[in-house]
């Protein structure tokens, strides 16, 4: 047992694990309302601008994070909170926004020695002090956003047009809604990896829609499973040397299917 | 005066113009069923009056101190929202945010109980939405659409998804909230039930359209020659 603790004797394990825990909570909150507003592909998409926002910030020398927050925060806006007036935004053009943001990461890496693969799939070494604070405020925000409006959080998902007409502010909810998301995923991308942050806004969600058949039960359910598999996640990733994001997807998907299995 | 007065409107979908040089009244305790062909606005309409897209040209006159907070819209159903994990009393819950602030109110839970009763579902309130047949869906947002308005109640085609016995159920529901005292709007396929319930017909055509009493309606033979005025 002693043994097994010993592991969060390191610094960057602490870090790690609080901040892991607080992204996998914030991305599951935020993904149930964008699963079931069919935005699932959304934070694959924001990952993918992260990506290259912090790739030519490191290539120009400036920070990563404060670069990549107010780019993805833009990105999050035009996808998710402007859409919806002219109809869905195709999935045709989050596809174009993330794979030229990929691209670009890439020429701006170039010639850098940077380690691409830890990118893609995350590093258990990734988080910084600062980074973990920022962590700590984005769920201190998220938690009471969803406290507080989980109501209007499920009109707006139900029908937007029925909020819409009698007068509730969705658009405030969006735009809350779609800078959370940015936020969450800009912190957990170098801990969970360009390539499987989006599974973290997924997957939780889909788990819990297996079991649940009341919104606030599926957004408990989705916060838990998340965490849950999170830690199982980063300490396998621990023991075993692999990337955190494959481990903590892994697990993710393990649950998702014994729930597929047990609620057919 | 009317609740609606609607003067030479002309409307837009989507860039697309689909209804031009509409007028028309709605007048307290009115029943008006909104008919005509797919395409013809008639969900465009219900959505200018609902004042959620403006008018490019004419007006939408709103009297009797009508506002946003006394209308009640039941919106088409979209496909995502048949299996949407939620119960019936969060569903119905949501009809009450307009008018609650930052904290539900308290008689948020009275006027949820109200309305659930009112429409025979209270024994309904823990059951998942998603479990229920079409015809308790539409009762579901009818209670929503109750707990946001008590003056009016914009339809928009509620019968589409439901079998002919719990389409016609849904028709004396609303009649008999017309008969209470509630002014109803609705956008509907089925002539039959519009001429049996409805005070007023608006038929929508493509090139113009009709309005007037639904006994009107009924002589000028379900066309649209002939009748009281040609809106």
């Amino acid at each position: 047992m002693h043994e097994f603790f010993s592991m969060f004797e390191y610094a960057f394990m602490q870090r790690a694990l609080i901040a892991g825990i607080i992204v996998a909570l914030c991305a599951a909150l935020l993904g149930v309302s964008l699963v079931l507003r069919r935005y699932a592909m959304i934070g694959d998409g924001l990952s993918h601008v992260a990506f290259g926002a912090v790739s030519v910030a490191t290539a120009l020398h400036l920070s990563p994070l404060w670069v990549a927050i107010p780019v993805v925060m833009l990105a999050a806006v035009l996808l998710l909170a402007a859409g919806d007036r002219e109809g869905k935004r195709g999935d045709a053009s989050v596809a174009m926004l993330s794979t030229a943001s990929l691209a670009v990461g890439v020429l701006a890496m170039a010639g850098k020695g940077t380690d691409v693969y830890s990118y893609m799939f995350g590093s258990i070494l990734a988080v910084r002090i600062e980074e973990m604070w920022l962590c700590l405020l984005l769920g201190a925000g998220v938690l009471v956003f969803f406290l507080l409006f989980r109501d209007r959080i499920l009109s707006m998902t139900f029908d937007e047009s029925f909020a819409r007409a009698s007068g509730q502010h969705i658009g405030r909810i969006r735009l809350a809604l779609a800078l959370f998301t940015a936020v969450t995923v800009v912190l957990g991308m170098r801990l969970m990896g360009t390539l499987l942050i989006s599974a973290l806004v997924l997957f939780p969600a889909m788990s819990a829609m297996r079991i649940c058949r009341r919104f606030g039960h599926v957004l408990v359910a989705a916060g838990i499973i998340s965490v849950v598999c999170f830690a199982v996640g980063l300490c396998v990733s621990y023991w075993f040397d692999l990337a955190p994001g494959a481990t903590v997807v892994s697990a993710n998907l393990a649950v998702y299917a014994l729930l597929s299995l047990i609620r057919r | 005066m009317a609740l609606f007065t609607v003067q030479n409107l002309s409307l837009a979908y989507e860039g697309r113009h689909v209804i031009d040089n509409l007028s028309f009244t709605v007048a307290q305790g009115d029943y008006l069923c909104i008919v005509g062909e797919n395409g013809s606005g008639k969900s465009t309409l219900l959505r200018g009056l609902l004042g959620m897209i403006s008018p490019t040209a004419g007006r939408i006159l709103r009297g009797d101190g009508l506002g946003r907070q006394d209308m009640g819209y039941l919106p088409q159903q979209t496909k995502q929202q048949r299996d949407f994990p939620a119960s019936v009393e969060e569903v119905v819950r949501t009809g009450c945010l307009n008018r609650t602030g930052l904290l539900p109110s308290p008689d948020t839970r009275t006027k949820v109980e109200e309305n659930l009763r009112r429409l025979g579902i209270a024994d309904l309130r823990r059951r998942p939405y998603a479990h229920l047949s079409g015809g308790q869906q539409q009762r579901v947002l009818l209670a929503r659409a109750l707990c946001a308005a008590q003056k009016l109640l914009l339809l928009d085609e509620p019968t589409a998804s439901l079998d002919p016995a719990a389409a016609s159920e849904f028709y004396r529901l609303i009649d008999d909230l017309h008969r209470e005292g509630l002014t109803v709007i609705m956008v509907t396929h089925d002539i039959p039930p519009a001429m049996e319930y409805a005070t007023h017909i608006l038929h929508l055509g493509t090139k113009s359209h009709w309005f007037g009493t639904a006994d009107a309606y009924g002589k000028a033979g379900s066309g649209f020659t002939g009748g009281e005025h040609h809106a």
